[in-house]
């Protein structure tokens, strides 16, 4: 039954999402430009250091950039979410009237509509980069199989962590100031602009200390290749670690939130 | 009196408003004790800020009373919130419960799924609802694109789906035209009778109490001031019916009709308006007294409107 009711929201996020084609086609065109600025620029740079950029060679600096730019649709780092906007004008009232857990039907939702995002956006960001640009990826089956499961506990991080944004909205109702926040700080230190490992140490570490580097950094890590299998686990680990830290945070806010809400209107 | 589904102990809820700078505390239900027992249709009534949302927000465990005490079903709404969620069915008339950009049978199917229904259970009760609301050509379109009237209907069915003992109504005919509300009414009627389902509905709309309620509860400024049935509310506040009549010719105005009033007249005297007391004398006693000054050709009676109950009430109270 459990099982049944969350699968069923996870499905209408997904299929809510299948129903806006034309946005769908728009972001893949955005994130095609956008990739191709990113290759021009970090490309650049990796030649300029001789060819090895922290790490970084040209094949893997593109894989690098096109998972990440495929990742965009599906992580949230704007920081707005629907869930914010029912909070502000009381609809969440509705979510409290049904018999289910109104924090995991929102991440249900949310997650159900990123993996669909993966389709129009994902998949075929990788596909042109490959195409256009050409990236190494890893031979290793496995690496693919880990980099899957790492790019899910991504999309979930990222779903229980904006969602912690949207509660905020419990008591501050007006939440854009904490989206804005959440937008600087999420896409830098998700590695969107540059990878986190170029960061210099300190700001390397403060990136770490959050749950940012696991909704994109980390599964892009995994799946490309650029870590070894033991390193890998160690980062899925530490997805996990983020996941169970956000929805414990997030079971939290929305019990203690919903005493405070006072349902706006009507 | 088998036991109350809704049962409610010097309730009150008071709120924090900001008022320029300072911050002042506005009561808006205080001391309310009620019971309805299951079965019943109650009409809850009274004017905007009087503290109707609030109660109905405090009996489905979105909101925490501020003082007394509530039961719904037989459960502590706020802390069993989950539990009642499945006993009791709500529509507010201005916030929606189905998916926006999905079609209609699948805001259904989402809903069956989340209150647990069995695939037999579900196949049952959504023909049903769907051929008593009328909504089989809706089923495949998107919510976002039907009418007022078309979602108010799917609304009702979303909420009705896991077949809930309460069903509470917050304006559900609000700005809905006279045959989509009729057909509402008509369903709620038919929903209670072979369901045995308790209503409780708020409302600004009168034919809604005088149709689908047998009892009444009148809030004024968050406190209880009436509770029976609407034709005791009108004699109490000696609320007069209308009789209004079509004259064959023009007449002068009809100010002479024994324990009549004459309210108002139109097209040279054509159509009058004449207030009486159904206390005092009959409609039968009046027609037959217009009709020695005037030759009748068509009549109607109208009931107290309830709006005007109501301000007569407040009226009395201030």
């Amino acid at each position: 039954m459990f099982v049944r009711t969350y699968a069923r929201l996870f499905v209408a996020g997904f299929r809510r999402q299948s129903t806006y084609r034309l946005a769908a086609l728009g972001g893949l065109v955005a994130n095609t430009t956008f990739g191709l600025l990113k290759v021009a620029l970090l490309f650049a740079a990796v030649d300029a250091a001789g060819g090895q950029l922290s790490g970084y060679d040209v094949g893997a600096m593109s894989a690098y950039i096109w998972i990440s730019q495929g990742l965009l649709g599906s992580i949230n780092l704007f920081g707005r979410t629907d869930m914010a906007v029912r909070i502000r004008s009381g609809d969440v009232a509705v979510d409290f009237l049904r018999p289910v857990d109104v924090h995991l039907a929102t991440i249900a939702t949310e997650v159900g509509r990123s993996v669909f995002a993966l389709l129009p956006r994902g998949l075929p960001s990788v596909a042109i980069g490959a195409f256009v640009v050409g990236m190494s990826l890893p031979d290793d089956p496995a690496a693919y199989v880990l980099g899957a499961l790492s790019i899910v506990l991504g999309i979930v991080v990222s779903a229980t962590t904006v969602y912690l944004v949207a509660a905020t909205g419990f008591w501050l109702v007006e939440t854009r100031g904490v989206e804005i926040l959440y937008m600087v700080v999420s896409g830098f230190f998700a590695g969107l602009f540059v990878p986190i490992r170029l960061f210099p140490d300190w700001l390397h570490a403060a990136a770490t200390a959050t749950p940012f580097p696991s909704m994109m950094m980390y599964p892009v890590d995994v799946i490309s290749g650029r870590v070894d299998g033991a390193e890998s686990a160690g980062l899925v680990g530490l997805q996990v670690f983020w996941l169970a830290t956000t929805i414990a945070a997030g079971q939290l806010a929305t019990r203690a939130g919903r005493r405070r809400l006072e349902v706006q209107g009507g | 009196m088998s036991a109350p589904i809704i049962e409610t102990h010097e309730l009150g809820r008071d709120f924090r408003v900001r008022d320029g700078v300072r911050r002042r505390t506005v009561v808006a239900v205080d001391r309310l004790s009620v019971r309805v027992a299951p079965g019943e249709a109650v009409g809850y009534i009274g004017a905007n800020g009087a503290g109707k949302s609030t109660t109905i927000k405090m009996l489905a465990g979105i909101l925490v009373p501020t003082r007394g005490s509530i039961t719904t079903c037989g459960l502590r709404p706020v802390q069993d919130r989950r539990r009642l969620a499945r006993q009791i069915g709500v529509v507010f008339g201005q916030r929606s419960q189905l998916w926006w950009d999905l079609p209609v049978r699948d805001s259904f199917r989402i809903l069956a799924a989340i209150h647990s229904l069995s695939p037999v259970a579900e196949r049952e009760r959504t023909d049903e609802l769907v051929e008593r609301l009328e909504l089989q050509e809706l089923l495949g379109t998107p919510v976002r694109q039907l009418s007022l009237g078309q979602r108010m209907r799917a609304e009702v069915a979303a909420a009705l789906l896991h077949s809930p003992r309460l069903v509470v109504l917050d304006e559900p005919t609000i700005g809905l035209d006279v045959l989509s509300k009729q057909r509402l009414r008509e369903f709620l009627v038919a929903e209670r009778r072979t369901h045995g389902t308790t209503l409780l509905l708020t409302t600004h709309d009168m034919g809604d109490v005088e149709r689908l309620c047998d009892r009444i509860l009148l809030v004024d400024r968050g406190s209880l001031v009436y509770d029976g049935t609407l034709a005791g509310l009108s004699r109490t506040v000696g609320a007069q019916r209308i009789m209004v009549v079509d004259l064959a010719s023009p007449a002068g105005d009809l100010v002479d009709v024994p324990q009549t009033r004459h309210v108002g007249s139109e097209g040279s005297g054509m159509r009058q308006r004449l207030a009486f007391d159904p206390e005092a004398t009959t409609a039968a006693r009046v027609l037959a007294a217009v009709s020695e000054r005037a030759e009748v050709l068509d009549l109607a009676v109208e009931e107290p409107d309830v709006e005007d109950v109501v301000r007569r009430v407040y009226a009395s109270r201030r």
